[in-house]
Protein backbone atom coordinates (compact mmCIF):
# COMPACT_ATOMS: atom_id res chain seq x y z
CA UNK A 1 0.00 0.00 0.00
CA UNK A 2 1.87 3.25 -0.80
CA UNK A 3 0.98 6.19 1.79
CA UNK A 4 -1.15 8.03 -0.32
CA UNK A 5 -3.75 5.35 -0.27
CA UNK A 6 -2.87 4.50 3.39
CA UNK A 7 -3.91 7.84 4.27
CA UNK A 8 -7.40 7.87 2.04
CA UNK A 9 -7.85 4.79 3.66
CA UNK A 10 -7.29 6.12 7.16
CA UNK A 11 -9.28 8.89 6.21
CA UNK A 12 -12.31 6.86 5.24
CA UNK A 13 -12.08 5.30 8.55
CA UNK A 14 -12.83 8.43 10.01
CA UNK A 15 -15.92 8.92 8.46
CA UNK A 16 -16.88 5.24 9.66
CA UNK A 17 -15.71 5.52 13.04
CA UNK A 18 -18.18 9.18 12.87
CA UNK A 19 -20.87 6.96 11.59
CA UNK A 20 -20.40 4.15 14.21
CA UNK A 21 -20.14 6.88 17.31
CA UNK A 22 -22.91 8.42 15.96
CA UNK A 23 -25.07 5.25 16.50
CA UNK A 24 -23.52 3.95 19.85
CA UNK A 25 -25.85 5.65 21.51
CA UNK A 26 -29.19 3.63 20.10
CA UNK A 27 -29.48 0.43 20.12
CA UNK A 28 -29.18 0.06 16.09
CA UNK A 29 -26.54 -2.25 15.52
CA UNK A 30 -23.16 -0.18 14.20
CA UNK A 31 -21.25 -1.43 10.80
CA UNK A 32 -19.25 -3.89 11.65
CA UNK A 33 -15.38 -4.21 11.34
CA UNK A 34 -15.30 -7.66 11.96
CA UNK A 35 -18.95 -8.82 10.93
CA UNK A 36 -20.19 -12.38 12.22
CA UNK A 37 -22.60 -14.07 10.66
CA UNK A 38 -24.39 -17.37 11.65
CA UNK A 39 -21.46 -18.05 12.80
CA UNK A 40 -22.28 -22.14 14.29
CA UNK A 41 -19.03 -23.98 16.16
CA UNK A 42 -18.78 -27.59 17.02
CA UNK A 43 -16.81 -29.52 18.98
CA UNK A 44 -16.93 -33.42 17.40
CA UNK A 45 -20.61 -33.53 18.45
CA UNK A 46 -21.30 -31.07 20.64
CA UNK A 47 -22.08 -27.78 19.42
CA UNK A 48 -20.97 -25.17 21.73
CA UNK A 49 -22.10 -22.16 19.35
CA UNK A 50 -25.73 -21.79 17.56
CA UNK A 51 -25.81 -19.37 14.40
CA UNK A 52 -24.32 -16.37 16.15
CA UNK A 53 -24.76 -12.77 14.38
CA UNK A 54 -22.67 -9.75 15.39
CA UNK A 55 -21.45 -6.63 14.37
CA UNK A 56 -17.97 -5.28 16.33
CA UNK A 57 -17.53 -1.95 15.08
CA UNK A 58 -14.26 -0.01 14.54
CA UNK A 59 -12.68 1.95 16.83
CA UNK A 60 -14.91 0.94 19.41
CA UNK A 61 -14.95 -1.66 22.46
CA UNK A 62 -17.53 -4.98 22.20
CA UNK A 63 -17.93 -6.21 25.42
CA UNK A 64 -19.29 -10.17 24.93
CA UNK A 65 -20.82 -10.82 28.72
CA UNK A 66 -22.49 -14.19 29.40
CA UNK A 67 -22.32 -17.33 32.13
CA UNK A 68 -19.72 -19.93 32.29
CA UNK A 69 -19.56 -22.28 29.32
CA UNK A 70 -22.26 -19.93 27.23
CA UNK A 71 -19.59 -19.71 24.18
CA UNK A 72 -17.85 -16.04 24.07
CA UNK A 73 -14.48 -17.34 24.23
CA UNK A 74 -15.62 -19.81 21.80
CA UNK A 75 -16.36 -17.21 19.69
CA UNK A 76 -14.08 -14.64 20.18
CA UNK A 77 -11.46 -17.71 19.51
CA UNK A 78 -13.13 -17.52 15.94
CA UNK A 79 -12.32 -14.37 15.12
CA UNK A 80 -8.22 -14.75 14.56
CA UNK A 81 -9.21 -18.56 14.04
CA UNK A 82 -7.89 -20.11 17.13
CA UNK A 83 -10.30 -22.78 16.58
CA UNK A 84 -8.09 -24.14 14.23
CA UNK A 85 -6.01 -25.33 16.32
CA UNK A 86 -8.26 -27.88 18.64
CA UNK A 87 -8.60 -31.07 16.66
CA UNK A 88 -12.20 -31.84 16.02
CA UNK A 89 -13.38 -28.24 16.46
CA UNK A 90 -15.40 -27.53 13.27
CA UNK A 91 -16.67 -23.74 12.39
CA UNK A 92 -19.66 -22.55 10.00
CA UNK A 93 -20.80 -19.78 9.13
CA UNK A 94 -18.95 -16.56 8.10
CA UNK A 95 -16.64 -13.98 10.13
CA UNK A 96 -15.53 -10.99 7.87
CA UNK A 97 -13.15 -8.49 8.98
CA UNK A 98 -13.19 -5.56 6.52
CA UNK A 99 -15.18 -7.64 3.87
CA UNK A 100 -12.49 -10.47 3.76
CA UNK A 101 -13.72 -13.70 5.03
CA UNK A 102 -11.22 -14.85 7.60
CA UNK A 103 -11.54 -18.85 7.00
CA UNK A 104 -10.96 -18.03 3.19
CA UNK A 105 -8.36 -20.27 1.77
CA UNK A 106 -6.21 -17.48 1.04
CA UNK A 107 -5.80 -16.20 4.16
CA UNK A 108 -2.59 -17.49 6.08
CA UNK A 109 -3.88 -17.64 9.78
CA UNK A 110 0.20 -16.41 11.33
CA UNK A 111 -1.07 -13.19 9.12
CA UNK A 112 -4.18 -12.97 10.16
CA UNK A 113 -2.95 -13.75 14.43
CA UNK A 114 -1.03 -10.33 13.31
CA UNK A 115 -4.09 -8.39 12.32
CA UNK A 116 -5.94 -9.88 15.07
CA UNK A 117 -3.92 -9.69 18.50
CA UNK A 118 -5.33 -11.65 21.47
CA UNK A 119 -4.19 -10.97 25.15
CA UNK A 120 -5.32 -13.93 27.38
CA UNK A 121 -6.75 -14.16 31.38
CA UNK A 122 -3.42 -15.24 32.17
CA UNK A 123 -0.71 -12.96 31.05
CA UNK A 124 1.83 -15.20 29.21
CA UNK A 125 5.16 -13.27 28.10
CA UNK A 126 7.76 -15.08 26.48
CA UNK A 127 10.48 -16.68 28.57
CA UNK A 128 12.71 -13.54 27.25
CA UNK A 129 13.68 -9.91 27.68
CA UNK A 130 11.39 -7.81 28.01
CA UNK A 131 12.53 -5.52 24.97
CA UNK A 132 12.43 -9.27 23.24
CA UNK A 133 8.96 -9.63 23.92
CA UNK A 134 7.84 -6.71 22.22
CA UNK A 135 10.52 -7.15 19.04
CA UNK A 136 9.64 -10.88 18.40
CA UNK A 137 6.46 -9.70 16.45
CA UNK A 138 7.77 -7.27 14.59
CA UNK A 139 11.22 -8.57 13.40
CA UNK A 140 9.45 -12.21 12.67
CA UNK A 141 7.13 -10.25 10.32
CA UNK A 142 9.89 -8.07 8.67
CA UNK A 143 7.94 -4.67 9.98
CA UNK A 144 11.66 -3.39 10.93
CA UNK A 145 14.73 -3.03 8.85
CA UNK A 146 17.17 -2.61 11.00
CA UNK A 147 17.83 -2.00 14.82
CA UNK A 148 17.14 1.25 15.56
CA UNK A 149 13.54 0.81 13.89
CA UNK A 150 12.95 -2.53 16.22
CA UNK A 151 13.69 -0.62 18.97
CA UNK A 152 11.45 2.37 18.30
CA UNK A 153 8.95 0.04 17.28
CA UNK A 154 9.27 -1.19 21.40
CA UNK A 155 9.66 1.87 22.68
CA UNK A 156 6.47 3.36 20.82
CA UNK A 157 4.28 0.34 21.60
CA UNK A 158 5.67 0.36 25.34
CA UNK A 159 4.33 3.89 25.39
CA UNK A 160 0.82 3.00 23.63
CA UNK A 161 0.47 0.00 26.39
CA UNK A 162 1.52 2.42 29.48
CA UNK A 163 4.53 0.75 30.38
CA UNK A 164 7.60 2.44 28.97
CA UNK A 165 7.91 4.47 32.18
CA UNK A 166 7.87 1.83 34.58
CA UNK A 167 10.84 -0.60 32.06
CA UNK A 168 12.34 2.03 29.86
CA UNK A 169 15.67 1.58 32.29
CA UNK A 170 15.04 -2.28 32.39
CA UNK A 171 14.39 -3.32 28.87
CA UNK A 172 17.16 -6.44 29.56
CA UNK A 173 15.25 -8.11 32.43
CA UNK A 174 13.04 -11.55 32.06
CA UNK A 175 9.46 -10.39 31.03
CA UNK A 176 8.48 -12.76 33.82
CA UNK A 177 9.98 -10.49 36.38
CA UNK A 178 7.07 -7.78 36.22
CA UNK A 179 4.08 -7.78 38.22
CA UNK A 180 0.93 -9.64 37.24
CA UNK A 181 -0.59 -6.45 35.85
CA UNK A 182 2.83 -4.89 34.28
CA UNK A 183 2.90 -8.71 32.66
CA UNK A 184 -0.47 -7.93 30.95
CA UNK A 185 0.57 -4.95 29.56
CA UNK A 186 3.86 -6.17 28.08
CA UNK A 187 1.58 -8.61 26.10
CA UNK A 188 -0.69 -5.97 25.18
CA UNK A 189 2.49 -4.35 23.84
CA UNK A 190 3.80 -7.30 21.93
CA UNK A 191 -0.31 -7.22 20.57
CA UNK A 192 0.18 -3.73 19.45
CA UNK A 193 4.26 -3.94 18.24
CA UNK A 194 2.45 -6.09 15.01
CA UNK A 195 0.32 -3.42 14.34
CA UNK A 196 -3.16 -5.24 14.32
CA UNK A 197 -6.53 -3.92 13.82
CA UNK A 198 -8.44 -5.51 15.91
CA UNK A 199 -7.68 -6.78 19.61
CA UNK A 200 -9.25 -9.43 21.35
CA UNK A 201 -9.50 -9.91 25.08
CA UNK A 202 -10.33 -12.77 26.90
CA UNK A 203 -11.09 -11.77 30.83
CA UNK A 204 -7.79 -9.66 30.66
CA UNK A 205 -8.51 -8.46 34.18
CA UNK A 206 -9.59 -11.25 36.14
CA UNK A 207 -6.04 -12.41 37.41
CA UNK A 208 -5.61 -8.42 38.10
CA UNK A 209 -5.78 -6.50 41.68
CA UNK A 210 -8.05 -3.44 41.75
CA UNK A 211 -5.11 -0.98 40.75
CA UNK A 212 -3.61 -3.04 37.68
CA UNK A 213 -7.19 -3.28 36.66
CA UNK A 214 -8.30 0.31 36.19
CA UNK A 215 -4.56 0.69 34.32
CA UNK A 216 -5.77 -1.89 31.66
CA UNK A 217 -8.89 -0.82 31.40
CA UNK A 218 -7.64 3.13 31.12
CA UNK A 219 -5.47 1.50 28.48
CA UNK A 220 -8.13 0.08 26.86
CA UNK A 221 -10.01 3.08 26.73
CA UNK A 222 -7.19 4.62 24.93
CA UNK A 223 -6.52 1.69 22.35
CA UNK A 224 -10.03 2.07 21.26
CA UNK A 225 -8.95 5.18 19.50
CA UNK A 226 -7.26 3.23 17.12
CA UNK A 227 -8.56 -0.20 17.40
CA UNK A 228 -11.47 -2.81 16.86
CA UNK A 229 -12.07 -4.01 20.64
CA UNK A 230 -13.50 -6.78 21.42
CA UNK A 231 -13.17 -8.34 25.46
CA UNK A 232 -14.87 -11.00 27.12
CA UNK A 233 -15.29 -10.27 30.83
CA UNK A 234 -17.37 -11.96 33.71
CA UNK A 235 -17.18 -8.61 35.78
CA UNK A 236 -20.56 -6.82 34.48
CA UNK A 237 -19.46 -3.22 36.07
CA UNK A 238 -16.31 -3.51 33.62
CA UNK A 239 -18.50 -4.56 30.35
CA UNK A 240 -20.24 -1.49 31.70
CA UNK A 241 -17.16 0.64 31.98
CA UNK A 242 -14.65 0.32 29.35
CA UNK A 243 -17.16 -0.50 26.41
CA UNK A 244 -19.73 0.83 24.19
CA UNK A 245 -21.51 -2.38 23.07
CA UNK A 246 -22.54 -5.40 24.41
CA UNK A 247 -23.80 -8.76 23.63
CA UNK A 248 -25.29 -11.28 25.85
CA UNK A 249 -24.08 -15.14 25.11
CA UNK A 250 -26.09 -17.72 26.62
CA UNK A 251 -26.24 -21.44 25.56
CA UNK A 252 -24.36 -20.99 22.96
CA UNK A 253 -26.30 -18.06 21.16
CA UNK A 254 -26.50 -14.07 21.19
CA UNK A 255 -29.63 -13.41 23.41
CA UNK A 256 -29.57 -9.77 22.82
CA UNK A 257 -26.91 -7.38 21.74
CA UNK A 258 -26.63 -3.25 22.03
CA UNK A 259 -25.43 -0.36 23.02
CA UNK A 260 -23.98 -0.98 26.38
CA UNK A 261 -25.79 1.60 28.47
CA UNK A 262 -28.86 0.61 26.74
CA UNK A 263 -27.61 -3.01 27.95
CA UNK A 264 -27.07 -2.45 31.76
CA UNK A 265 -30.29 0.31 32.20
CA UNK A 266 -32.37 -0.99 29.85
CA UNK A 267 -32.45 -4.57 29.03
CA UNK A 268 -35.43 -6.08 26.04
CA UNK A 269 -35.00 -9.15 27.19
CA UNK A 270 -35.89 -10.91 30.31
CA UNK A 271 -32.03 -13.41 30.30
CA UNK A 272 -30.04 -10.71 29.82
CA UNK A 273 -31.75 -8.77 32.46
CA UNK A 274 -32.11 -12.03 34.94
CA UNK A 275 -27.95 -12.16 34.35
CA UNK A 276 -27.01 -9.30 34.78
CA UNK A 277 -29.06 -8.30 37.60
CA UNK A 278 -27.73 -11.20 39.04
CA UNK A 279 -30.60 -13.21 39.52
CA UNK A 280 -31.09 -17.07 38.78
CA UNK A 281 -31.38 -17.92 35.22
CA UNK B 1 -39.75 -12.37 37.53
CA UNK B 2 -36.48 -14.70 39.34
CA UNK B 3 -35.38 -13.99 42.39
CA UNK B 4 -31.53 -12.75 43.32
CA UNK B 5 -29.20 -16.00 43.72
CA UNK B 6 -28.19 -13.24 46.94
CA UNK B 7 -31.04 -13.67 49.24
CA UNK B 8 -30.30 -10.60 51.20
CA UNK B 9 -29.71 -8.10 47.86
CA UNK B 10 -33.80 -9.07 47.35
CA UNK B 11 -34.37 -8.42 50.70
CA UNK B 12 -33.00 -5.14 50.71
CA UNK B 13 -34.47 -3.83 47.69
CA UNK B 14 -38.42 -5.25 48.48
CA UNK B 15 -37.53 -3.20 51.71
CA UNK B 16 -36.73 -0.23 49.86
CA UNK B 17 -39.66 -0.16 48.05
CA UNK B 18 -42.18 -1.15 51.44
CA UNK B 19 -40.22 2.19 53.11
CA UNK B 20 -40.99 4.21 50.13
CA UNK B 21 -44.45 2.98 49.87
CA UNK B 22 -44.64 3.83 53.68
CA UNK B 23 -43.48 7.08 53.09
CA UNK B 24 -46.00 7.96 50.85
CA UNK B 25 -48.84 6.52 53.08
CA UNK B 26 -47.25 9.13 55.95
CA UNK B 27 -47.31 11.68 53.13
CA UNK B 28 -50.81 11.34 51.60
CA UNK B 29 -52.11 11.40 55.21
CA UNK B 30 -50.11 14.63 56.13
CA UNK B 31 -51.61 16.25 52.92
CA UNK B 32 -55.56 15.27 53.58
CA UNK B 33 -54.94 16.48 57.00
CA UNK B 34 -53.49 19.93 56.42
CA UNK B 35 -56.62 20.25 53.88
CA UNK B 36 -58.95 19.08 56.73
CA UNK B 37 -57.50 21.56 58.80
CA UNK B 38 -57.68 24.58 56.62
CA UNK B 39 -61.50 23.85 55.54
CA UNK B 40 -62.35 22.76 58.94
CA UNK B 41 -60.10 25.77 60.82
CA UNK B 42 -58.98 22.79 63.03
CA UNK B 43 -55.67 24.42 65.03
CA UNK B 44 -54.88 21.50 66.57
CA UNK B 45 -54.72 19.35 63.35
CA UNK B 46 -52.73 22.05 61.94
CA UNK B 47 -50.58 21.41 64.62
CA UNK B 48 -49.85 17.89 64.45
CA UNK B 49 -49.43 18.04 60.76
CA UNK B 50 -46.71 20.57 61.85
CA UNK B 51 -45.17 18.10 63.93
CA UNK B 52 -45.05 14.92 61.90
CA UNK B 53 -43.24 16.28 59.58
CA UNK B 54 -39.95 15.74 61.04
CA UNK B 55 -40.72 12.07 60.80
CA UNK B 56 -40.79 12.14 57.33
CA UNK B 57 -37.19 14.06 56.58
CA UNK B 58 -36.11 11.24 58.64
CA UNK B 59 -37.84 8.50 57.09
CA UNK B 60 -36.02 10.27 53.43
CA UNK B 61 -32.63 10.24 55.17
CA UNK B 62 -33.04 6.78 55.80
CA UNK B 63 -34.01 5.66 52.92
CA UNK B 64 -31.18 8.20 51.27
CA UNK B 65 -28.97 5.97 53.18
CA UNK B 66 -29.82 2.49 51.78
CA UNK B 67 -30.00 3.57 49.09
CA UNK B 68 -26.22 4.73 48.71
CA UNK B 69 -25.44 1.52 50.77
CA UNK B 70 -27.35 -0.23 48.38
CA UNK B 71 -25.63 1.35 45.18
CA UNK B 72 -21.58 0.87 46.95
CA UNK B 73 -22.43 -2.93 47.96
CA UNK B 74 -24.82 -4.39 45.26
CA UNK B 75 -24.21 -2.19 42.45
CA UNK B 76 -27.73 -2.70 41.03
CA UNK B 77 -28.26 -2.51 37.01
CA UNK B 78 -31.09 -3.11 34.41
CA UNK B 79 -34.68 -3.04 36.35
CA UNK B 80 -32.73 -3.00 39.69
CA UNK B 81 -31.09 0.25 39.35
CA UNK B 82 -34.15 1.78 37.84
CA UNK B 83 -36.30 0.71 40.71
CA UNK B 84 -33.24 1.73 43.55
CA UNK B 85 -32.92 5.38 41.69
CA UNK B 86 -36.88 5.16 41.25
CA UNK B 87 -37.31 4.80 45.25
CA UNK B 88 -34.67 7.26 46.05
CA UNK B 89 -36.16 10.22 43.68
CA UNK B 90 -39.83 9.22 44.96
CA UNK B 91 -38.67 9.72 48.28
CA UNK B 92 -37.05 13.14 47.56
CA UNK B 93 -40.88 14.61 45.83
CA UNK B 94 -42.47 12.40 48.84
CA UNK B 95 -40.32 14.85 51.30
CA UNK B 96 -41.19 17.93 48.88
CA UNK B 97 -44.84 17.45 49.52
CA UNK B 98 -44.67 16.84 53.30
CA UNK B 99 -42.93 20.36 53.19
CA UNK B 100 -45.68 21.61 51.14
CA UNK B 101 -48.27 19.56 53.57
CA UNK B 102 -46.49 21.58 56.71
CA UNK B 103 -46.88 24.91 55.05
CA UNK B 104 -50.39 24.94 54.32
CA UNK B 105 -51.05 23.49 57.94
CA UNK B 106 -48.60 26.30 58.86
CA UNK B 107 -50.90 28.85 57.19
CA UNK B 108 -53.63 27.66 58.62
CA UNK B 109 -52.75 28.69 62.05
CA UNK B 110 -52.91 32.48 60.08
CA UNK B 111 -56.17 31.95 58.14
CA UNK B 112 -58.22 30.77 61.84
CA UNK B 113 -57.97 34.46 62.66
CA UNK B 114 -58.97 35.74 59.98
CA UNK B 115 -63.24 35.95 59.06
CA UNK B 116 -64.69 32.87 57.42
CA UNK B 117 -65.16 32.63 53.21
CA UNK B 118 -66.86 30.08 52.86
CA UNK B 119 -66.78 29.89 48.66
CA UNK B 120 -63.37 29.92 49.00
CA UNK B 121 -62.90 27.19 51.43
CA UNK B 122 -65.01 25.04 49.38
CA UNK B 123 -62.76 25.80 46.38
CA UNK B 124 -59.87 25.15 48.13
CA UNK B 125 -61.60 21.92 49.68
CA UNK B 126 -62.24 20.79 45.27
CA UNK B 127 -58.84 21.51 44.64
CA UNK B 128 -57.21 19.68 47.68
CA UNK B 129 -59.37 16.48 47.13
CA UNK B 130 -58.50 16.14 43.70
CA UNK B 131 -55.15 16.62 44.79
CA UNK B 132 -55.22 14.18 47.75
CA UNK B 133 -56.75 11.60 45.06
CA UNK B 134 -53.73 12.21 42.32
CA UNK B 135 -51.35 11.45 44.72
CA UNK B 136 -53.33 8.20 46.58
CA UNK B 137 -53.70 6.80 43.23
CA UNK B 138 -49.95 7.30 42.19
CA UNK B 139 -48.82 5.76 45.17
CA UNK B 140 -50.88 3.07 44.63
CA UNK B 141 -49.91 3.00 41.52
CA UNK B 142 -46.40 2.46 42.91
CA UNK B 143 -47.05 -0.09 45.27
CA UNK B 144 -48.73 -2.31 42.69
CA UNK B 145 -46.53 -1.18 39.55
CA UNK B 146 -49.06 -0.56 38.07
CA UNK B 147 -48.28 1.29 34.98
CA UNK B 148 -51.65 2.30 33.44
CA UNK B 149 -52.67 3.61 36.73
CA UNK B 150 -49.74 5.50 36.84
CA UNK B 151 -50.03 7.13 33.32
CA UNK B 152 -53.89 7.22 34.34
CA UNK B 153 -52.62 10.46 36.56
CA UNK B 154 -49.89 11.59 34.53
CA UNK B 155 -52.13 12.57 31.49
CA UNK B 156 -54.76 14.85 33.95
CA UNK B 157 -52.15 16.61 35.47
CA UNK B 158 -53.76 20.01 33.91
CA UNK B 159 -57.02 19.36 36.16
CA UNK B 160 -55.37 20.86 38.94
CA UNK B 161 -53.85 23.59 37.14
CA UNK B 162 -57.12 24.52 35.98
CA UNK B 163 -58.34 24.55 39.62
CA UNK B 164 -55.24 26.87 40.54
CA UNK B 165 -55.82 29.35 38.15
CA UNK B 166 -59.92 29.90 38.30
CA UNK B 167 -58.88 30.15 42.47
CA UNK B 168 -56.12 32.78 41.47
CA UNK B 169 -58.86 35.08 39.99
CA UNK B 170 -60.99 34.26 42.76
CA UNK B 171 -58.85 35.30 45.44
CA UNK B 172 -57.79 38.86 42.96
CA UNK B 173 -61.63 39.36 43.16
CA UNK B 174 -62.23 38.72 46.93
CA UNK B 175 -58.95 40.95 47.96
CA UNK B 176 -59.78 43.67 44.93
CA UNK B 177 -63.41 43.58 46.76
CA UNK B 178 -62.36 43.67 50.47
CA UNK B 179 -58.43 44.88 51.34
CA UNK B 180 -59.37 43.36 54.89
CA UNK B 181 -59.06 39.96 53.66
CA UNK B 182 -55.81 40.40 51.55
CA UNK B 183 -53.76 38.88 54.59
CA UNK B 184 -56.15 35.61 54.73
CA UNK B 185 -56.22 35.68 50.64
CA UNK B 186 -52.96 35.55 50.36
CA UNK B 187 -52.27 32.92 52.50
CA UNK B 188 -55.21 30.81 51.21
CA UNK B 189 -53.25 31.52 47.74
CA UNK B 190 -49.78 29.65 49.09
CA UNK B 191 -52.43 27.47 49.89
CA UNK B 192 -53.76 26.52 46.62
CA UNK B 193 -49.77 26.79 45.53
CA UNK B 194 -48.84 24.55 47.70
CA UNK B 195 -51.83 22.43 46.24
CA UNK B 196 -50.54 22.64 42.63
CA UNK B 197 -47.41 21.84 43.18
CA UNK B 198 -47.92 19.32 45.20
CA UNK B 199 -50.24 17.94 42.03
CA UNK B 200 -47.10 18.84 40.51
CA UNK B 201 -45.00 16.26 42.39
CA UNK B 202 -47.42 13.56 41.83
CA UNK B 203 -47.02 14.03 38.34
CA UNK B 204 -43.16 13.66 38.86
CA UNK B 205 -44.14 10.70 40.52
CA UNK B 206 -45.78 9.41 38.02
CA UNK B 207 -43.22 9.80 35.62
CA UNK B 208 -40.77 8.52 37.80
CA UNK B 209 -42.54 4.73 38.06
CA UNK B 210 -43.16 5.29 33.93
CA UNK B 211 -38.95 5.44 34.09
CA UNK B 212 -38.97 2.54 36.35
CA UNK B 213 -41.25 0.25 34.97
CA UNK B 214 -40.17 0.86 30.80
CA UNK B 215 -36.79 2.02 30.93
CA UNK B 216 -38.11 5.19 28.66
CA UNK B 217 -37.18 8.57 30.78
CA UNK B 218 -38.47 10.79 27.49
CA UNK B 219 -42.24 10.48 28.61
CA UNK B 220 -41.38 14.12 31.07
CA UNK B 221 -41.25 16.36 27.33
CA UNK B 222 -44.49 15.65 26.21
CA UNK B 223 -46.47 16.92 29.78
CA UNK B 224 -49.45 19.19 28.45
CA UNK B 225 -48.87 22.55 30.57
CA UNK B 226 -51.60 24.55 31.28
CA UNK B 227 -50.57 28.08 32.87
CA UNK B 228 -51.87 30.93 34.79
CA UNK B 229 -48.70 33.04 33.09
CA UNK B 230 -49.01 32.14 29.48
CA UNK B 231 -51.15 34.15 27.17
CA UNK B 232 -53.59 32.21 24.75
Amino acid sequence: MTPMSNLGASLQMTAQRDDALASAGTSRAAAGKVSASEVSVFYGEKQALFDVSLDMPDRMVTALIGPSGCGKSTFLRCINRMNDTIPGARVEGKIVIDGEDVNDRKVDPVLLRARVGMVFQKPNPFPKSIFENVAYGPRIHGFADNKSELADIVESSLKRAGLWKEVADRLQAPGTSLSGGQQQRLVIARAIAVSPEVILMDEPCSALDPIATAKIEELIDDLRSQYCIVIVTHSMAQAARVSQRTAFFHMGAVVEAGATDEIFTNPRDTRTQDYITGRFG
Amino acid sequence: MNEHIVKAYEDELNMLTAECARMGGLTEAAVADALEAVVRRDQQMADSVVARDERLDVLQADIERKEIRMIALRQPLANDLRRTVAAMKIANNLERVGDLAKNIAKRTIVIIDSDPMVPLTRSIERMGRLVVTRLKEVLDAYTASDLERAMSVWSRDDEVDEHYNSLFRELLTYMMGDPRTITACAHLLFVAKNLERIGDHATNIAEIIHYEITGDEAIATARPKTDALQRP
